[in-house]
């Protein structure tokens, strides 16, 4: 039955989680030598069925075979045995040892005596021959996260891993760290190694893969090859409908400034300088994009704006008022629209109704004496819920029935139903599907469009190069630079984002 | 084949009706055990149990009897839960608004009941709120674990308690430890003739009904669920959580205070130093076993009341151990909390 070609097939895979079918009967073929990209939305089963491959996961029926053999996996450890390596978003390194050391902890080799110069010899031997430029002295705590994911590679072709899976691998890279990605990638599929990438970026998939498999809700929706699709098929397949790419941006008339910050400084929470001397403004009808790479001041930026976090220095101005340092409450009362990035610890209480989430910044409103007027209020919960298209079919259900993409727009109606002057939207679509992404995109340049003043803090490159009237780069704290969107060179950006380069204001 | 434990994505309603009744049948079940090796029949034994809790009219008030502290207690730990506060302190609050409204009391002699009674409780009241108002405001200002101060609150007062009542206020005329007794002016008017079914109780009843307003109807409601939600999110909304926190244990900590002075006003006519056999404890776990609604602790506190005074009453009867007793409270507690869970997960048996 086995063909020689495939050195992974997976045969009618199933596995179920409570409530939802992650992978439903799906089958998945990897060649020898190829770069295969698992592509779909969030939560359209990739992960699973690469963790399913990988050993994390048993499946509930269905058949694996590597290089022909029929296999059943307990653990990573029978996976790394049948050299299969997988580079997890969220590295497994551990921050207080040195690059050798990560790479060979847990072999099955160094049980008694750890030979760490010949270890050290070897890695060197692999990184120069992959590319991969990582110091084997250095500590991991010391690398950029480019580097540590280089560490990983490092770690599974090291385990002589013949297939190498990547999970999303280039969510925290720059621009420029993700071309040296791909130059790696190729490098080894060269060597005739088997790649599967999982993503959900169509560029990225377009540019390195030569096959394609698109999921959709857990189901196998077509396995391609690069050259016989486009763009357009495959965001098709993947979301199921037609999307739009081109969000319209028409001019606007920019209006007088809605926030003011000046030489803000501010501590994360292990008490290091989180953010250095920031000074931006955003007017009425513009949309201020913070570009950079994750954990580089965005959150406590946004903590900061919000009355969540104080300030070491400078000054915060909304529409003419000093809220330096106020409570999230007049915040709240100067109707500033706020976008957490952490839905789920943040923005909503996920415990209770979705009513209560949808009136907790209005319900003062709904209220006479101690008394709060629920009939009213549910109401109106009904009105905005219906018309942000939250799924749900009941309001008193608990949110936490919600889906990620309904979530967010539950926040999105809460929020925006006030009519906020100032809007801080903090991450508004990450690991959201491409349809409510499109939905929540469009909302914000709505906004703009009605003169309001929009801070859009993302991490997604494209968001902010699609929406964005002005680009502020942050790195380390530190704004690098503030451009102007229509003029703005990606590679400029890269370098802010780098910390390589400043700019003025245009 | 392996056990799945599974979250319900809302919980059963027909579980959280289903489940107290059979959890209560199952615990009747288990508990005939001991009573049968305790040399009594198991159906006659809750034969007396029932006839003793709600068999006859002087039965069912004293039930009630019970009834109204465990109810104030259960009312004062849910509020402080709704929001988080884990107010495990609600004993030692008990025995400081009992102190403090019987200070008063004592010495009132010539204060009309009108006044008396009244200030008597908002006495009563404060004296609670005090003993719960100190944890809060450490939890909130140096984030002081409350569930150790509350905890270690409850001897520190009945300590506190003894020392006054074995020492200074010990009675004048009989010498035993407790306080002089107090003015016939502040004890609560019996309702009921020919028993002992006091103001206490409707005022215990009237503190649910304001629970079962302030988490339905209000803004503090409203604010002290989200809060218990999540804390950070309200937060972010705009919601004063320290204030709303330092509120919640003030008003869980008063309402202990009141089954406090209810002991002392309605019962007992000193202050003691046995003035609450557990009261503030209990009312944890009837808070649980209610699951912080309204209408859950009212039922809660009724079944243990039921229980408490049945399984004396089946003690007294049949001769099972006290010990006995005591065990079968604990059975069902169990059992009632095991039922619950089921009202919120569900567990199927899946073949690997």
């Amino acid at each position: 039955m086995a063909n020689d070609d495939f050195v992974v097939e997976m045969r009618d895979i199933v596995k179920t989680f409570p409530g939802v079918t992650a992978n439903d009967h799906i089958n998945f073929q990897l060649h020898r030598g190829e770069i295969h990209s698992l592509l779909g939305e969030n939560g359209a089963g990739k992960t699973t069925l690469m963790n399913v491959l990988y050993g994390m996961y048993r499946p509930e029926s269905g058949e694996i075979r590597v290089n022909g053999k029929r296999v059943l996996f307990d653990s990573p450890q029978d996976a790394i045995a049948m050299r299969i390596g997988m580079i997890h978003q969220h590295f497994m390194l551990v921050p207080a040892m040195n690059v050798t050391e990560n790479v060979i902890l847990g072999l099955r080799s160094n049980r008694v005596v750890v030979d760490e110069a010949s270890a050290e010899k070897r890695i060197g031997d692999l990184a120069s021959s992959y590319g991969l430029k990582v110091e084997p002295h250095s500590f991991i705590w010391q690398l950029s996260v480019g580097e540590q994911q280089r560490v990983e590679i490092l770690k599974a072709v090291y385990r002589e891993a013949h297939i190498l899976i990547l999970d999303e691998p280039t969510a925290v890279l720059t621009p420029n760290e993700s071309k040296d990605l791909f130059r790696i990638l190729r490098k080894m599929k060269d060597e005739g190694k088997s790649i599967v990438y999982i993503s959900h970026k169509l560029e990225e998939v377009m540019e390195i893969s030569d096959t394609i498999t698109v999921l959709r809700n857990g189901k196998l929706v077509a396995n391609v090859l690069k050259k016989d699709t486009s763009k357009v098929e495959l965001a098709k397949m993947m979301v199921g409908r037609e999307v739009v790419f081109t969000l319209s941006k028409p001019p606007t008339k920019i209006g007088q400034p809605v926030l003011q910050v000046s030489n803000l400084s501010a501590l994360n929470d292990r008490k290091m300088p989180a953010l250095r001397n920031v000074s931006f403004d955003v007017k009425g009808g513009e949309i201020l994009g913070i570009a950079g790479v994750s954990g580089n001041g965005q959150r406590e930026l946004a903590d900061v704006l919000t009355g969540r976090r104080k300030v070491t220095g400078g000054r915060i101005n909304v529409c003419g008022t000093d809220v330096t340092d106020v409570t999230p409450r007049e915040i709240v009362d100067l109707n500033v629209g706020f976008i957490p990035e952490d839905r789920v610890g943040v923005g909503l209480i996920m415990g209770l109704p979705i009513l209560n989430n949808a009136i907790i910044k209005k319900y003062r409103d709904f209220s006479k004496g101690p008394l709060l007027d629920y009939r009213v209020a549910s109401d109106y919960a009904k009105h905005i819920v219906s018309e942000y298209g939250v799924k749900t079919p009941n309001i008193a259900y608990p949110t936490r029935t919600l889906s990620g993409g309904n979530l967010q727009k539950l926040i999105l109606a809460r929020e925006l139903a006030r009519d906020p002057t100032l809007l801080v939207a903090s991450q508004p679509t990450r690991g959201l599907d491409v349809g409510a992404t499109e939905e929540i995109r469009a909302k914000l340049l709505d906004e703009r469009a009605r003169g309001r003043g929009v801070l859009l803090i993302s991490e997604d490159l494209d968001e902010i190069l699609s929406l964005s009237d002005r680009i502020a780069v942050i790195f380390q704290g530190e704004i690098m630079g503030i451009i102007d969107a229509e003029s703005a060179k990606l590679e400029d950006i890269g370098l802010m984002m780098a910390g390589s380069k400043r700019m003025g204001e245009s | 084949m392996e056990l799945v434990v599974e979250k319900r994505l809302l919980p059963s309603r027909r579980l959280s009706i289903a489940a107290p009744v059979l959890s209560t049948l199952a615990a009747l079940l288990i508990s005939a055990v001991p009573i049968y090796l305790g040399g009594v029949n198991p159906l006659y034994g809750y034969t007396q149990l029932l006839r003793g809790a709600v068999g006859n009219k002087l039965a069912l008030t004293e039930t009630f009897v019970i009834f109204a502290p465990l109810l104030l207690c259960g009312i004062a730990v849910a509020l402080a839960f709704t929001c988080k506060f884990w107010n495990i302190g609600a004993e030692g609050q008990l025995y400081c608004g009992g102190l403090i409204g019987s200070l008063f009391a004592v010495y009132a002699t010539s204060v009309p009941s009108i006044i008396a009674i009244p200030v008597m409780m908002i006495l009563g009241f404060l004296g609670g709120a005090a003993w719960a108002a100190w944890p809060a405001i450490l939890k909130v200002k140096l984030k002081v674990d409350e569930v150790v101060t509350t905890l270690l609150g409850n001897w520190v007062m009945t300590y506190a308690v003894a020392a006054i009542l074995f020492g200074p206020w010990k009675n004048p005329v009989t010498g035993w430890p407790e306080s002089p007794v107090i003015s016939d002016t502040t004890n609560y008017p019996i309702l009921i003739e020919g028993s002992r079914f006091h103001l206490g109780i409707i005022i215990a009843m009237l503190v649910a009904l304001a629970f079962y307003v302030i988490i339905r109807k209000t803004k503090w409601g409203f604010e002290l669920l989200g809060i218990g939600g999540n804390q950070t999110a309200s937060y972010a909304a705009g919601i004063n959580v320290s204030r709303q926190i330092i509120l919640a244990a003030i008003v869980s900590g008063g309402i202990a205070g009141l089954a406090g002075i209810g002991q002392v006003a309605g019962i007992e006519f000193h202050m003691k130093t046995d003035l609450s056999p557990g009261f503030g404890y209990t009312g944890v776990v009837i808070a649980m076993v209610g699951a912080l609604s309204p209408i859950g602790v009212v039922l809660a506190s009724f079944l243990m009341a039921v229980i408490v005074q049945g399984t004396q009453a089946m003690h007294r009867a049949t001769g099972v151990p006290w010990a006995l007793a005591e065990t079968i409270q604990g059975i069902i507690l169990l059992c009632l909390l095991v039922g619950l869970f089921f009202t919120k997960y569900r567990v199927k048996l899946r073949m690997r």
